[in-house]
């Protein structure tokens, strides 16, 4: 149904999206092919976010990289970006919202997508696993990093590391971390990077040490039966409490094997922390400029998880991806394509006819 | 050994409905917080007791729930209130409160208090 | 002979009163063991005796200590104790001039302007009709400070004054009664009879112009008999027992009388020596900042004494030893609380519970104790170890892999007869390695080490040896930018004063920058090992408020030198939080000064002894 005798104003309406991330990058291509005027204002000097800094994406393993191009071809076509953006104010008028950044730019939009994503947990917090003070403990991220700079996995003292484990809810599920929610993305990451590691050094021994294993996705049950039967990787039922180190650098764990119901302990080459995913700090200030309410967890509050989980309370105010909550990629990039139609919809909805009423045009 | 006047029976199953669970009442009244328990062992990989005694604060808890009675006297009297698993519990749980409470369930029990 | 019925109640009181005294005191003394007995007796033949006479008169009489912290309380205690005590000190000089024949009952002087109505004939009278007016217009000065304290208790500083009981009630009823029905006693007699001085003549004369005096001056005298009476018979019963009692701790702590593990008769004196004054409150942290109000020292000493207290007081104290400190009675309230604790869990069913993992003793001239906390803040433990090796120290870390409790947190759960079988343990294994002295990093463990091993070596925290270390030349501490506050933990603050040692070594340092709440007014972390029920939400209050009062934020550091200490303040500051090896080492590594990695020494060595 399209309503054409009303259709005299063709002017274009815009969108900004703070944050060119998966979520940032997937809804400015949809919203820009609907016929929107997408700028999308990124922090850093290139587009991505997170997915810059992983190598290989859960179940299936795929490389990142190509995954990161569709996205940027994706956007490449009509999309204006500004990076290197500091946002210092946001005003919402009667039109949109202004955006005010460094260099004294100015965006205007009608409406404002908020795909700014979360932190990662800083794992020197939790200092008695020895991040920052022991050398031979290092984070999800930092190993990501490795597999991508393609060099071999070492100890900090150029050795092969024969003995490596994975900490299960490194700032997740941990009040005292401050972070009461899981993160959801680490089980599934740890069984992969896990499967990596046992691949590039078949004959290292790998052990996982968790709470509960949330295997809730499509393919992730296959990845762990695949960690157990190719690659022998051990699935210990604990958590951890603090690490010791060696004389000569290794690790000393001692945890508690909850199935066995006994303190068990453990030399290592190398400590690796599932480090979680957490409300953004940093991006904190530009949810505080919009008066964004947030939910207990510290993500954005959404105004209804069910019926409107990207609507905040302010109209014309939208938010998807990491900033409401952990996410896979996959649910981030199903969120994006969802938000962009929800946008597109408001959008058009807003267009005004002759008489100067506001008029509901279904687009098409 | 206090005498509670029952026996776990020699069948190695947890009888649950043999077992008396005054103990987790009478803990969880004045402290909430152990229902908090997500029983994860972080307590227990803390202890400084439990490497060298049979002891784990994350089984006793257990123990409690599942009305075990007799377990709980084996070795509630063998934590060292270091309190480090106070710093560890990841849900906030108030450890050492928790087994000061068993500890002095267990002297009510015997003064046939509870 | 002197004497009118109205005499009894008071005669009858003060009877009731001295022989419960009397029993008391014997009872307590009967109580002690051997030493402290012979203590007592060489007490009150050495010069000790006057010393404990001055500090009496200080205290109990001028209330000097209450005086220092709070003029407006000071002076209602010292215008009530001193004031009544010169009413009788003087009213018995008075009765004694005026009549130095004739029989001198204990009620004369106290009812003296009755059986001496018009002294006018005695020479010195207006002297002595003066003073007593005055000092009886002191005394109800006192009186009426204490009526408007208990009604507007915030005027006096204080945010919260204590609860009664029934004796109490009674007893400060009675007293307040007192003092008022001695002046209308006065009065309406003078108004009969003339005499009195500017108050009770004047007054007197005032009252005698609407009212009939010829009536009523007698039954004022009963009522001044009879509250006196009452307020005799309730004393012991009441708070006001400390009147007494606080005699008898002063007597004995000149004389060498503390706190034993046990309960003994010097505990009951402490117990009944609070005269409830109410300063620990104010101090407690728990009360200003974790809004608990049950566990104070004044109710936790109230509980004691009538045998109702709960586990819940008893263990959801910081033990910070805050309210020790301000007591101006200086009651030893840790030292009970610890009997305390003890007695309430009662004696352990046999069950081996001090089995330890023990390492092998290994030979060196220094032990390393990090303590159990440290293991939580490697950063800490990793600092130390760093330090030890760069001094070229030869030490064994004793505790490398943890498992070894010093056996502090099991007395403060009052367990120490589980205690005691730990640190004989930990003992031997110190003796054996022949070190000289023994350094931990955790005020804790300090603490009991110092405290309760009766070891023959020196025992440091490591604030103290790093400053060797530093003064040594052993370790070259840098400059860095910026200032810090200095935090002291509770164990190393008021009851063991290691303030100067962290301060120096810090100073090497960074600027070290002072505020109220340090030393002696040090404020606990909020993190206590001593508290044993205190929620998440009560301890993070008070990190808090601490950590605001303590005004750090704006300072390069706040520097501590305990692990549970760092822990807290790590929470809720807004500054760097470092323990002051860590600071060490960081300024080292700053200024290039040679500091050597730290691999730890020992393989993992245990080997279990049960029992
Ligand atoms: S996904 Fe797994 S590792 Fe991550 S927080 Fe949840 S339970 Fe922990
Ligand atoms: S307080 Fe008790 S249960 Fe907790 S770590 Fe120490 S010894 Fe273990
Ligand atoms: S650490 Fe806390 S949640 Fe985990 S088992 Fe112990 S008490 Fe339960
Ligand atoms: S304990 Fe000391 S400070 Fe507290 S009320 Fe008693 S006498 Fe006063
Ligand atoms: S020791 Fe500290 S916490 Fe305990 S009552 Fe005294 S001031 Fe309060």
């Amino acid at each position: 149904m399209l309503d054409t005798s009303n259709r005299t104003e063709e002017i274009m309406k815009s969108v900004a999206i703070i944050g060119g991330g998966v979520a940032g990058m997937e809804a400015a291509a949809r919203l820009s092919k609907c016929g929107h005027a997408v700028t999308i204002i990124e922090r850093n000097e290139q587009l991505g976010g997170r997915l810059n800094q992983w190598h290989a994406l859960f179940p299936a393993r795929k490389p990142a990289l190509p995954l990161l191009m569709s996205l940027k071809q994706g956007i490449s076509d009509g999309v204006n970006v500004i990076i290197n953006a500091h946002i210092t104010g946001i005003e919402k008028n009667e039109d949109g919202f202004a955006i005010m950044l460094n260099k004294n730019r100015v965006v205007t939009a009608n409406t404002l997508l908020l795909t700014t994503g979360f932190d990662i947990f800083e794992a020197e917090r939790k200092e008695e696993y020895g991040y920052g003070i022991y050398d031979n403990v290092i984070t999800s991220v930092d190993l990501e990093q490795v597999f991508r700079s393609g060099k071999p996995i070492q100890t900090a003292g150029g050795k092969t590391p024969k003995r490596i484990g994975f900490v299960h809810c490194v700032g997740s599920r941990d009040e005292k971390a401050g972070n009461l929610h899981c993160s959801k993305v680490c089980c599934v990451t740890a069984v992969k990077q896990a499967i990596e590691v046992k691949e590039m050094l078949p004959s290292s021994e790998v052990f996982l040490y968790y709470m509960d294993l949330r295997m809730f996705g499509r393919h992730f049950e296959e990845l762990y039966k695949e960690a157990q039967f190719k690659h022998s990787i051990q699935f210990i039922r604990a958590r951890l409490s603090e690490a010791f180190e060696n004389p000569d650098g290794s690790l000393q764990i001692r945890i508690e094997d909850t199935l066995l119901a006994k303190p068990l302990k453990m030399s290592l080459d190398m400590l690796v922390l599932m480090v979680g995913i957490q409300p953004p700090k940093k991006a904190g200030n530009i949810l505080d400029m919009l008066k964004l309410e947030r939910d207990t967890d510290g993500f954005v509050l959404q105004e209804d998880q069910y019926v409107s989980p990207f609507k905040t309370k302010i109209p014309g105010l939208y938010c998807a991806g990491g900033v409401t909550g952990p996410k896979t990629i996959e649910e981030t990039l199903t969120e994006a394509r969802a938000v962009a139609a929800e946008i597109s919809e408001y959008l058009g909805r807003r267009r005004i006819n002759y008489a100067g009423q506001e008029q509901y045009v279904m687009e098409l | 050994m206090i005498n509670f006047g029952y026996k776990i029976q020699a069948d190695r199953q947890v009888d649950y409905d043999a077992g008396n669970h005054r103990i987790f009442d009478f803990v969880r009244k004045s402290e909430p917080s152990i229902d908090w328990c997500m029983s994860c062992g972080t307590c227990a990989s803390a202890c400084t007791a439990s490497a060298s005694t049979e002891y784990s604060l994350c089984r006793l808890i257990l123990n409690a729930r599942r009305g075990m009675e007799d377990e709980i006297l084996k070795s509630v009297y063998r934590c060292r209130f270091c309190g480090k698993c106070i710093n560890a519990c990841p849900r906030g749980v108030n450890t050492r409160n928790i087994v000061y409470l068993m500890q002095l369930a267990v002297t009510k029990i015997s003064k046939h208090e509870i | 002979m002197k004497f009118d019925l109205f005499v009894l109640p008071f005669t009858l009181g003060v009877i009731f009163l001295l022989g419960y005294l009397g029993y008391k005191y014997a009872t307590w003394f009967r109580g002690l063991n051997k030493s402290d007995r012979s203590k007592v007796i060489s007490g009150f033949f050495s010069v000790r005796l006057f010393r404990a006479v001055n500090e009496i008169i200080m205290e109990s009489l001028l209330h000097r200590n209450i005086f220092r912290r709070n003029r407006l309380l000071g002076f209602m205690h010292m215008s009530l104790a001193f004031g009544w005590f010169l009413l009788i000190a003087i009213g018995n000089l008075e009765s004694r001039v005026y009549e130095p024949t004739s029989m001198n009952l204990p009620y004369v002087p106290i009812f003296f302007k009755f059986f001496n109505a018009n002294p006018d004939a005695f020479p010195l009278h207006r002297v002595f009709s003066f003073t007593m007016d005055l000092l009886l217009l002191l005394v109800l000065g006192g009186v009426a400070l204490a009526f408007l304290k208990r009604f507007f208790s915030k005027a006096y500083g204080m945010k919260r004054t204590t609860r009664l009981m029934l004796g109490d009630r009674l007893a400060l009823t009675t007293l307040w009664l007192i003092f008022p029905l001695r002046l209308l006693a006065e009065s309406f007699t003078s108004a009969v009879y003339g005499g009195g001085d500017f108050l009770t003549g004047t007054f007197g004369s005032f009252l005698g112009s609407f009212l009939p005096a010829a009536n009523l001056y007698y039954p004022a005298w009963w009522a001044y008999s009879l509250s006196l009476g009452v307020f005799f018979l309730a004393l012991p019963f009441s708070r006001y027992m400390h009147i007494p009692t606080e005699v008898v701790l002063i007597l004995s702590r000149h004389f060498g009388l503390a706190e034993h593990a046990e309960r003994t008769p010097f505990t009951e004196v402490e117990i009944n020596s609070c005269s409830r004054c109410g300063v620990c409150l104010d101090a407690c942290q728990l009360s200003f900042a974790g809004g608990v109000q049950n566990i104070q020292s004044t109710y936790q000493l109230k509980s004691i004494r009538y045998n109702s207290i709960q586990p819940t007081e008893s263990f959801g104290c910081n033990m910070c030893g805050r309210c020790d400190n301000v007591c101006p009675v200086g009651i030893d309230i840790s030292g009970i609380r610890m009997i305390t604790r003890n007695e309430l869990n009662g004696k352990v069913p046999d069950v081996s519970f001090a089995e330890q993992s023990m390492p092998h003793a290994h030979k060196s001239d220094v032990i390393y104790f990090a303590g159990c906390m440290t293991h939580q803040t490697p950063s800490i433990k990793k600092a130390m170890v760093s330090l030890l090796e760069t001094a070229g120290v030869n030490y064994w870390f004793m505790d490398e892999w943890g498992g070894l409790c010093c056996g502090r947190p099991m007395m403060l759960a009052g367990h120490k007869a589980q205690a005691d079988i730990m640190i004989e343990k930990n003992r031997k294994l110190i003796i054996e390695s022949g070190a000289r002295i023994l350094v931990t990093s955790c005020p804790i463990c300090y603490k009991v080490f110092a405290k309760e091993y009766n070891l023959n070596i020196r025992v440091m925290h490591h604030t103290q040896y790093l400053l060797e270390l530093a003064e040594s030349h052993k370790i070259r501490p840098g400059h860095l930018a910026g200032n810090a506050v200095y935090h002291d933990p509770c164990e190393l603050s008021r009851d063991i004063k290691v303030y100067e040692e962290p301060r120096k070594l810090l100073g090497k340092m960074v600027q070290v920058k002072s505020n109220e709440f340090e030393k002696d007014n040090a404020l606990c972390c909020g993190n206590s090992l001593a508290n044993l029920s205190a929620d998440n939400d009560i301890r993070r209050k008070v990190t808090e408020d601490a950590y605001i009062k303590m005004n750090a934020s704006g300072s390069q550091y706040l520097v501590t030198s305990c692990p549970m200490c760092k822990k807290a303040f790590e929470k809720v500051a807004d500054v760097e939080v470092k323990d002051i090896a860590e600071l060490v080492v960081r300024s080292m590594q700053k200024s290039r000064s040679p500091v050597k990695a730290s691999g730890l020494k020992v393989a993992h060595p245990v080997e279990v002894i049960a029992g």
